[in-house]
């Protein structure tokens, strides 16, 4: 199923966006073999396209894989891929460029230092990294292709480099690169995909002018975000094929995480694909949708279910079907009352929007015919549903798979590290099983480590801790602890080994940021947080 | 105004075709082939040419070259990321593939020289050798050495460096041998005729395309010089020029009717593709369909950012542009009144835009973003994650790096109509 998923995802990326750039590069490639005037005088830029593909950082990958792939089968096999972690300095971009243009490994001064010195032979197997080996291959290449090939094109196919994330790259090896691109470009049909997640503005930060002249540079936008997303929704999630769906609220808590923090669609599958592994409830799921959708989308969705039983040759489906079918008959037949306000599936947010307002009015609505309607097709296939697809409450080890609690998934997917934190401070018999630890709410045990017992006690004191107080008060909880005896002489008394532990806590929790040095009182640190438990 | 090189020991057939070529550089044409002398008498051993952008260095050092048919090796420095590069093209080229196997891993300067005198004694040359190294003030940056090496290289080969930086950014601290400089002059505006109007189309005239050169230098001189941008434009507009030609509408002759249909045309152009704010490309589709306004580059600076990288943006340009003791006034609901002490009142003038923004501690950026989400949200890692995406996207930029010794510190880096725009965009959702 993650396949099949992956799949329907590329189908589902902007295909219109990559049909244009494989235009784009057959245009190139065309337009460099003309002899007229205009074309010769253009003959000494590169070609550049430059994709704005928007902040969603994640899905970046997969669309460049496919575009890849797709300039591979159809235009040119010499497609190499850059990303800017990998090419920080000149030398590692060319080595890449080669390594992935020609499939070679390359030649690197720096590496292999214990290898014997062979001089003479050493330098016929590996590659120098510099253009001109590019440009020596290219045209070897191309005179063996020459004597097979068909046209011009397949002849001299352009060599397409694609630099992934444009922004992250150091503008001056970019600047430096394509100083020297620019002078091979007479003989090595070069062209260039930039990949740039804000505005094409960019480019010009990045590249003085005495550069970008070097370039064509020609701009491609992809679909927005949001349109994206709801592009794959449709195509993934409502379609009545799909096995996998979540509770209502579950998606709201998913769809929320989307809209504000990340515009990741991939992120989005990818935590869908985790909770899918357990099977939503379904019946939920379904009647929150069926409640929300309009009139038509209603009838086309219960138009496909009447497609989807129809080869089903059991005798349950087909009465199933026929009441289906009487319900699609009365559906048509209603008169074109006012349907409930709801907008076109065209923005996400709205989308939300109207599920939280649904929820609160629900009730105070007065039921049109056609909710009425609405209502009992929703009901009929809530039993439908709930007779042949049996719920998986019913089913054993449904603890393992039923998964709608919102709450759970907002904990998982949005990490809070400092509530965490706080909370294995405060109680940590929350992870440390032990006994000993278990305490009420708001007292500390004596046998808690030392961090958990300075951290309680810090929570005490005001914006600024006095530290030998802090200090006393922890030998007293400790020495609780080591020996129960309130009346023995060294009781309370700090002594080194104490002090020790005591200090390791302190900077323990100066790392974690809870307190600070400050320079205001001598001896005092500072608190950072407040609020906690 | 053309000259002729003469020079004895150069074929004269081929100094004729150079000076052809080297139109308006008759003057250091001549001055290169007098220093470089007849090819079987020493020249001088290092050569420093000088001069802007697109002022001919190459083209004229190339042409004689190539027209006078010397030995010579070119190499660009940009390529050279190691020493090692520079050494092996110059035996490629000298020499030819086997020279250039025999340099070991690594090659210093003296493994270069060595091979060098092995090679030339056992071809030996009558003609001098020329190297040429192409932007040599990337050679500053290589080896402290190579520079004065390369520039005493007497006895083996002549060194031609050009670069647009005057030879007293390049003297090293040690001192070397000092080359001798030539300057090549920028092109004035008739020599830019000249030269612009020597590539004229097959299928006009030689005047009509030196009128149309005689406009566009007309609208553009005031602007640019350099000859490279000059020619790119004049193949870009010509076809524009011509239409009316090629419609009939008018003569070749007919220069006030030319000049009115091109005009707006030149002046559009000069908004856009000279700026590069469109490509090549484009312009001409512009001209085919005649569109009406053109959107280059600068124009698309809308982003779409995620809810929270919004907010976090707008706090980051707060706490750049406000000075930190006003936080207490904007953010905090009830404060007291802040005294004025007689040091703000003397400042107050400056306009903070006009300074830059200012950087500021990472814990400053989270308070002002907690109270300007007007939502509750609690603090996640997604939101420390979208402040390195901010930071990668050169919204914000990190200034110190001491991190985790000293709580890192930011500055804002776009300017004010980004964050107007993503407010207004932010408010209306």
């Amino acid at each position: 199923p993650s396949e099949r998923k992956k799949q329907k995802k590329t189908q589902g990326c902007p295909k219109n966006i990559l049909d244009s750039l494989l235009e784009f590069t057959r245009k190139c490639s065309s337009t460099r073999q003309h002899s007229d005037w205009a074309s010769q005088m253009r003959a000494s830029e590169i070609p550049t396209a430059a994709l704005v593909l928007g902040v969603n950082v994640p899905d970046h990958d997969l669309t460049f894989q496919s575009l890849s792939e797709l300039l591979r089968d159809s235009v040119t096999p010499h497609v190499a891929s850059l990303q800017a972690k990998e090419c920080g300095a000149l030398k590692q971009l060319m080595k890449r460029v080669l390594e992935r243009v020609m499939g070679t490994v390359v030649d690197d001064d720096e590496e292999e230092e214990e290898e014997v010195q062979q001089p003479g032979s050493r330098r016929h197997h590996s590659v120098l990294c510099s253009l001109q080996a590019l440009c020596d291959w290219y045209s070897s290449k191309t005179k063996k292709r020459s004597s097979a090939a068909v046209d011009e094109q397949h002849r001299q196919p352009p060599v397409v480099i694609i630099f992934k994330d444009l922004e992250a790259f150091n503008p001056r090896v970019l600047q430096d690169f394509i100083l020297i691109c620019s002078r091979y470009v007479q003989r090595l049909p070069l062209m260039f995909i930039f990949g740039i997640a804000t505005a094409p503005s960019t480019i010009r930060h990045m590249l003085p002018n005495s550069v970008s002249s070097l370039l064509c540079i020609e701009l491609f936008q992809s679909l927005s975000c949001t349109q994206h997303l709801t592009t794959v929704i449709d195509k993934l999630i409502l379609t009545s094929n799909f096995p996998f769906k979540l509770s209502g609220r579950v998606m709201q808590v998913l769809v929320s995480i989307f809209l504000y923090h990340d515009f990741s669609v991939r992120n989005f599958i990818k935590d869908d694909d985790t909770l899918a592994l357990c099977r939503a409830e379904l019946v939920l799921t379904t009647v929150v949708f069926l409640r929300m959708l309009a009139k038509d989308e209603l009838i086309s969705l219960l138009q496909k279910c009447a497609e989807v039983l129809q080869p089903v040759k059991s005798k349950q489906m087909k009465n199933a079907r026929v009441q289906l079918e009487e319900l699609l008959a009365k559906f048509k037949q209603l008169d074109e009352v006012a349907a409930p306000d709801l907008q076109k599936k065209t923005d996400l947010f709205q989308l939300q929007k109207t599920l939280l307002e649904m929820n609160e009015s629900r009730r105070s609505k007065r039921r049109s015919p056609f909710e009425l309607l609405r209502n009992e097709a929703v009901e009929f296939i809530d039993s439908l549903v709930k007779n042949h697809l049996s719920p998986p409450e019913s089913k054993p080890l449904y603890e393992v798979c039923y998964y709608s609690s919102s709450a759970t998934v907002r904990r998982h997917l949005n990490a809070t590290p400092r509530t965490s934190i706080q909370a294995a401070l405060g109680r940590p018999y929350n992870y440390i099983q032990n006994d000993s630890l278990k305490a009420e709410d708001g007292t500390v045990s004596n046998a808690a480590p030392d961090i958990c017992i300075a951290y309680k006690l810090h929570l005490e004191c005001g914006r600024l801790i006095n530290l030998y107080d802090w200090l006393e008060a922890y030998s007293t909880v400790v020495s609780a602890a080591e020996d129960g005896d309130p009346d023995s002489d060294g009781f309370g008394k700090v002594d080194e080994v104490k002090h020790a532990r005591f200090i390791r806590a302190v900077s323990e929790l100066e790392f974690l940021g809870f307190i600070k040095a400050t320079r205001k009182k001598t001896d005092h640190v500072a608190r950072l947080t407040w609020g906690g438990c | 105004m053309a000259g002729r090189l003469e020079h004895p020991g150069y074929d004269e057939e081929k100094l004729r075709i150079v000076s052809e070529q080297l139109p308006c550089r008759e003057v250091q044409a001549g001055a290169l082939l007098s220093l470089m002398g007849q090819p079987q008498q020493y020249c001088y051993p290092s050569l420093f040419i000088y001069g802007h952008r697109a002022s001919g260095k190459s083209h004229v050092v190339n042409t004689l070259m190539k027209e006078l048919e010397l030995p010579h090796a070119t190499v660009s420095c940009v390529e050279c990321i190691s020493a090692a590069l520079l050494f092996e093209q110059v035996l490629l080229a000298f020499f030819g593939c086997d020279a250039a196997s025999l340099l070991p891993r690594s090659p210093s300067l003296s493994d270069f020289v060595r091979i060098y005198r092995q090679q030339a004694s056992q071809s030996p040359a009558e003609q001098t050798r020329y190297i040429v190294l192409e932007k040599a003030e990337l050679l500053r940056d290589a080896d402290a050495n190579l520079l004065p090496a390369l520039l005493r290289l007497q006895e083996l080969v002549s060194i031609f460096l050009y670069s647009e930086i005057v030879w007293d950014k390049f003297r090293p601290n040690t001192g070397c041998f000092e080359p001798l400089l030539l300057h090549f002059p920028d092109y004035s505006k008739g020599e830019l005729q000249q030269i612009l109007s020597k590539d004229r189309h097959p299928s006009y005239s030689a005047e009509f395309y030196s009128s149309y050169v005689h406009i566009l230098l007309g609208v553009f001189y005031a602007v640019c010089r350099d000859l490279r941008e000059l020619r790119h434009l004049a193949a870009l507009n010509f076809s524009k020029f011509c239409e009316p030609v090629a419609a009939g509408k008018a003569k070749e002759t007919d220069a006030h009717k030319l000049w009115k249909n091109i005009e707006p045309h030149l002046k559009k152009a000069m908004q856009t593709v000279y700026l590069r704010e469109v490509s090549s490309l484009q312009w001409e589709q512009m001209e085919e369909h005649d569109a009406g306004a053109l959107r280059g580059l600068s124009a698309h600076t809308h982003v779409e950012l995620p809810y929270y990288s919004k907010f976090l943006l707008i706090a980051a340009y707060l706490a750049s542009y406000n000075p930190a003791r006003t936080d207490k006034r904007f953010f905090v609901k009830h404060h007291g009144k802040i005294k004025k002490t007689n040091f703000l009142k003397k400042n107050e003038k400056t306009s903070n835009h006009l300074l830059g923004p200012k950087p500021f501690p990472l814990d400053r950026l989270l308070a002002i973003f907690y109270s300007v989400v007007d939502s509750r949200v609690a603090p996640t890692a997604s939101i420390f994650s979208q402040r390195d995406m901010s930071v990668k996207f050169v919204l914000i930029t990190c200034v110190n790096i001491c991190f985790p010794l000293q709580i890192p510190e930011f500055k804002v880096a776009v300017f004010l109509f980004l964050c107007r725009f993503v407010l207004f965009t932010s408010f209306a959702l």
